[in-house]
């Protein structure tokens, strides 16, 4: 082996440690990749029934208005049968069932609006997706806390595990690695404490849809500005190809 | 009054209508002329002179975007982001305009950064294109103005706290400052009232401004002629011209640089068109990702940084310090002190230099360092107009410059783009270093370009342009 690779090697051994350092120094865990499919209708689907169902209690969704939800192949007979209270018009946008004043006074905060949440929470190590999809799978039963639930990708958070009768509790197991001479806690992998209605692969998928949809949610217009940005750009490129052309025509003849 | 054309009564119905409006209004096909049909560029154009007319095309599509995001946005504190969501949501088409107009802000600034290196390079600001130079210098001055009020509209946390801590700026200045940032902001804290006059000057009076010096550039560049590569005047007394007496080296602007530019606005629009498709955020330096958080004036964001654009002056103004102010006092020391030894100058106004920089000095270490941060980062665009006197290369062109120069020009860049990037990030004692570095050879760069600018062999010139048919 000769030095470069050698030395690239340790530049890359280094690298490793450092950042491992960082991630367990930290108090956020590393993100897991959300299964994120905008075109998944069916996931969707299954991912607004939950976000209804559980988010919408505390959470509001002010700039989604519930019929935008026929672009994910719901009809709007479905729509008022399945997902808004006997009172709500389709046309309207999705509101928290909670008083704010209550849930300031219950949670320590005001639930934020979730309607952009899978944008405004990216940020340069990954997209808010990524951060949803670890965070609704981080919780962990913690007494010291008012509402019974700590988390590790959001730690001290004021939101309970709402969705704790599906998944049931875990616990994460830590393990004492060494690094530059101190003892550091570095996270293992979870422990099954008690069971849930869900397997943990079930749990898994259930919250990759929640979070697929929370991401459609963010920009609802993503999937037809991907499929027309397909078609502007081959116009553009028979448009580019004529223009190169006529300007060849044109410049021939410049000496 | 211009005298009246008679066409024969067997020409066609076209020439008779174009007669017809030629007769009522001469002044239209004149400048036509002028402009276009009849105004000789030099036919060794490269690809640096796409950028003029892409930041004309980017202009047209923020004007033209703009007025339909002001059909539906609404400049009020408690409605703006709601509407700016009602745009992206329930208008039709509404998230392409807006992801246009988006795209377009850091569009405009690419081929501005771009059109201007392309000055540079060529020696486009010297004689005799001093002023046009110098509209274009105000055109980026004006279109920073016109970005950073924009910003402000959308109304998320990062237009707030960034228009807080730019309009807090001002603020450092002696005597007037808290006066001034109290009449920009109209309250105590950025509010209704700063998101009303920012839309304000942002949707009619800057473009307005900025409108007329764009005519300003134009026309004062077709008096003077344009520029190329090899900085040869192609219009010059000496220049070799036609029997028509038009230069040989040059062609019509329409319909060869039309044809030209149309290719090349293809590809930009390829480009734009990517983005505005298939990442419109791009990686959260087009759209920040916390700009998608309304406002909130009782939460500071961590982390409060600029559009990219505008990052290379943000560094410098970071890197303002009060250690750093003793850097500068230095710099202004030994710049007074090279003046008296080496200028050619009476002794009066060597006293008068003396005089001054003590001044400076004593004026650098009474106020706070904040302001003189404010100074640097003005000045790095300031120093700009100035480009024309400071360039006393005895050849136009990077061409034809000493080598060197070329390696010169490029450490310019990098330092540029370091600096932007070290904007983008948190700050950190090391990237203190490095921009304090950088900010220092930035203006050392331009500072001393009457003296580095005049050393070193040029290569010679040649008679006529450099072209080779295509």
């Amino acid at each position: 082996m000769n030095i470069i690779k050698k030395l690239a090697c340790a530049l890359v051994l280094t690298v490793g440690a450092v950042s491992a350092a960082v991630a367990a120094g930290g108090s956020s865990i590393p993100w897991d990749k959300a299964p994120v499919k905008t075109t998944d209708l069916a996931s969707l689907q299954n991912g607004a029934k939950y976000f209804v169902n559980y988010c919408l209690n505390c959470h509001s969704a002010a700039f989604m208005r519930f019929n935008r939800l026929r672009d994910i192949g719901l009809t709007d007979q479905q729509i008022k049968d399945n997902l808004l209270f006997p009172t709500d018009k389709v046309g309207e946008t999705m509101k928290a069932s909670i008083d704010p004043k209550q849930a300031k006074e219950w949670f320590g905060a005001n639930p934020p609006d979730l309607t952009l949440i899978a944008r405004s929470r990216s940020s340069h190590s990954g997209p808010g997706a990524d951060y949803l999809y670890t965070l609704l799978r981080s919780y962990y039963r913690d007494e010291t806390k008012a509402t019974g639930w700590n988390n590790l990708a959001f730690p001290n958070i004021g939101m309970p595990h709402i969705l704790w009768e599906l998944q049931g509790e875990r616990r994460p197991l830590f393990e004492t690695q060494k690094s530059h001479g101190h003892d550091v806690q570095v996270f293992k992998g979870w422990e099954q404490v008690s069971p849930g209605l869900m397997t943990a692969n079930q749990y898994d998928q259930a919250v990759g849809d929640l979070v697929n949809y929370l991401h459609w949610m963010a920009e609802p217009a993503q999937n037809s500005r991907v499929r027309i940005g397909v078609w502007v750009l081959l116009f553009l490129s028979l448009f580019t190809f004529a223009a190169w052309r006529l300007n060849a025509a044109f410049w021939k003849d410049v000496k | 009054m211009a005298e009246f054309k008679e066409v024969s009564p067997n020409a066609s119905a076209g020439e008779k209508l174009t007669n017809w409006f030629e007769n009522r209004f001469p002044s239209a096909f004149s400048a036509y002329r002028i402009h276009m049909s009849e105004y000789y560029a030099p036919k060794n154009f490269n690809f640096w002179y796409i950028f003029g007319s892409l930041a004309l095309l980017v202009l047209v599509i923020q004007i033209v975007t703009g007025i339909f995001l002001v059909m539906h946005y609404k400049p009020d504190a408690a409605l703006a982001f709601a509407s700016v969501e009602y745009i992206m949501r329930d208008v039709p088409w509404g998230w392409l305009i807006r992801y246009m107009h988006s795209t377009g802000a850091s569009a405009f600034f690419v081929v501005v950064y771009l059109h201007m290196f392309r000055g540079l390079l060529y020696g486009s600001y010297r004689k005799p294109r001093e002023l046009v130079w110098i509209f274009g210098c105000a055109i980026f001055l004006v279109l920073m103005a016109e970005a950073f009020m924009g910003y402000l509209l959308p109304w998320g946390q990062m237009s707030y706290w960034g228009a807080q801590v730019i309009v807090n700026l001002f603020s450092a200045i002696p005597f007037i400052g808290p006066d001034l940032a109290l009449l920009i902001r109209g309250d105590y804290v950025v509010g209704d009232a700063t998101l009303n006059r920012f839309f304000s000057f942002h949707v009619i009076a800057v473009p307005l401004v900025l409108l007329g010096l764009v005519v300003a550039h134009l026309l004062a560049l077709h008096d003077v002629g344009s520029n190329n590569p090899d900085g040869i005047e192609i219009k010059g007394p000496t220049a070799p011209k036609d029997a028509a007496g038009h230069p040989l080296d040059g062609i019509p602007f329409h319909p060869y640089y039309t044809v030209h530019d149309i290719f090349g606005v293809g590809v930009f629009l390829m480009v734009f068109s990517a983005i505005v498709f298939f990442a419109p955020e791009f990686g959260g330096y087009f759209l920040e990702y916390n700009n998608f958080i309304p406002a909130d004036p009782l939460t500071t964001p961590l982390h409060i940084a600029p559009v990219w654009y505008f990052t290379p002056f943000y560094s410098m103004l970071r890197a303002i310090t009060s250690e750093m102010m003793y850097a500068l006092i230095l710099c202004v020391i030994a710049g007074a002190l090279l003046g008296v030894l080496k200028g050619k100058l009476a002794g009066l106004f060597k006293a008068a230099i003396v005089g001054g920089a003590v001044v400076v000095s004593a004026l650098m270490l009474a106020i706070d360092a904040k302001f003189w941060g404010v100074v640097v980062m003005g000045g790095a665009v300031i120093i700009l107009f100035f480009l024309p006197w400071l360039d006393h290369s005895p050849v136009k062109s990077m061409r034809y410059r000493p080598t060197w120069h070329k390696y010169l020009y490029a450490v310019f860049v990098i330092v540029f783009l370091i600096l932007g990037y070290l904007g983008v990030q948190p700050p950190s004692p090391l990237g203190e270093r490095v921009s304090q570095v950088g900010t220092l050879f930035y203006f050392g760069f331009f500072l001393l370009m009457p003296w580095w600018s005049r050393l070193g062999e040029p290569k010679p010139v040649p008679q006529r342009v450099v072209f080779a048919p295509h």
